[in-house]
């Protein structure tokens, strides 16, 4: 993954990632399955009953999108295509193997807690009850290398595994894919408004992660 | 750090509506009192820039390789494709 890169464009280019693809520049295609397969892996194994069929989805996907790569036109990114695309195989088979998440079940866990834990904050006898009580560590007290370590981004993925299903989903496919908001809510069947929740709630968890990781020695 | 007006929004209050505010999903006031606190308790500000660390961290380049059946299986069909593609 590291040689491909070096002589690859940045994924971030997305006329480049079309135009090489276009030419069957297998080195920019190496890259791409390398940089997301896995977790185009994890959210179709949210969708569908059994790893080996989340793997046949993503086969079909990187497929889909060779097979497309022509009549793509750039009106969203390369990513939110590629992860809609994702979205679509794996619903189909879902719904052919009838597992279908509740996505509309805001708490089918019980998960109601609070975004930071309560006794962070002062409590009703104090001056400013509600107010922090220990605050979180400002960043910029915190060495750059150490926010964009590799590590950093492994903590949160770990948080990510953690999270109940109807959470993880919102979180990648806003935070991750790239989707807007809108998109998120017809694909899941969900209301703006429990969206909002299920993505509140999964990022107030990554957070805590990022900050337990900013915390250690 | 100044002191805060008894009737402002408290920090834990705050908090919660983190999503809501980078959302754009607050009303007009709800949106006013959020900043209003934002500028003068520099912890909620350090909150919210972790928040919006953590939503890039999220969504940075993953390093984990994918595993390696489906990786080779995936550039074999590229492959294929690119035959079926040049003929
Ligand atoms: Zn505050």
């Amino acid at each position: 993954m590291q040689r491909a890169a070096a002589t690859t464009p940045a994924l971030t280019e997305d006329s480049a990632i079309v135009a090489a693809l276009r030419r069957g520049d297998e080195a920019v295609f190496t890259t791409l399955v390398n940089a997301y397969s896995t977790s185009l892996l994890r959210l179709a194994q949210d969708f569908v009953r059994t790893r080996a069929v989340a793997e046949e989805v993503v086969q079909e996907t990187w497929l889909a999108v060779l097979n497309g790569i022509d009549r793509f036109e750039g009106r969203s990114t390369f990513k939110t295509w590629l992860y809609r695309i994702l979205v679509n195989k794996a619903k189909t088979r879902g719904v052919r193997e009838a597992r279908t998440i509740p996505f509309s079940a805001l708490a089918p866990d019980g998960d109601d807690e609070p975004a930071v834990p309560e006794d962070r904050f002062r409590g009703p006898d104090d001056q400013w009850p509600g107010h922090w009580a220990s605050p979180p560590v400002p960043l910029d007290t915190i060495p750059e290398q150490r926010l964009l370590a590799r590590e950093a981004r492994g903590r949160i993925a770990e948080a990510l595994e953690t999270l109940p299903d109807s959470q993880r989903v919102v979180v990648m496919l806003r935070d991750i894919a790239g989707w807007e908001s809108e998109e998120v809510c017809e694909a899941l069947g969900l209301t703006e408004g429990n969206q909002r929740v299920l993505l509140h709630r999964g990022r107030a968890k990554l957070r805590a992660a990022f900050e337990r990781y900013l915390e250690e020695d | 750090m100044a002191m805060p007006e008894k009737t402002d929004l408290t920090c834990n209050e705050l908090v919660e509506l983190v999503t809501d505010y980078l959302e754009g999903a607050l009303p007009t006031h709800d949106r006013l009192d959020f900043e209003h606190h934002l500028v003068w308790c520099s912890w909620c500000r350090d909150y919210l820039d972790h928040m919006r660390r953590t939503i890039e961290l999220t969504g940075g380049p993953d390093e984990s390789e994918p595993p390696s059946p489906l990786r080779e299986q995936l550039l074999d069909a590229f492959k294929d494709w690119k035959r079926t593609r040049e003929t």
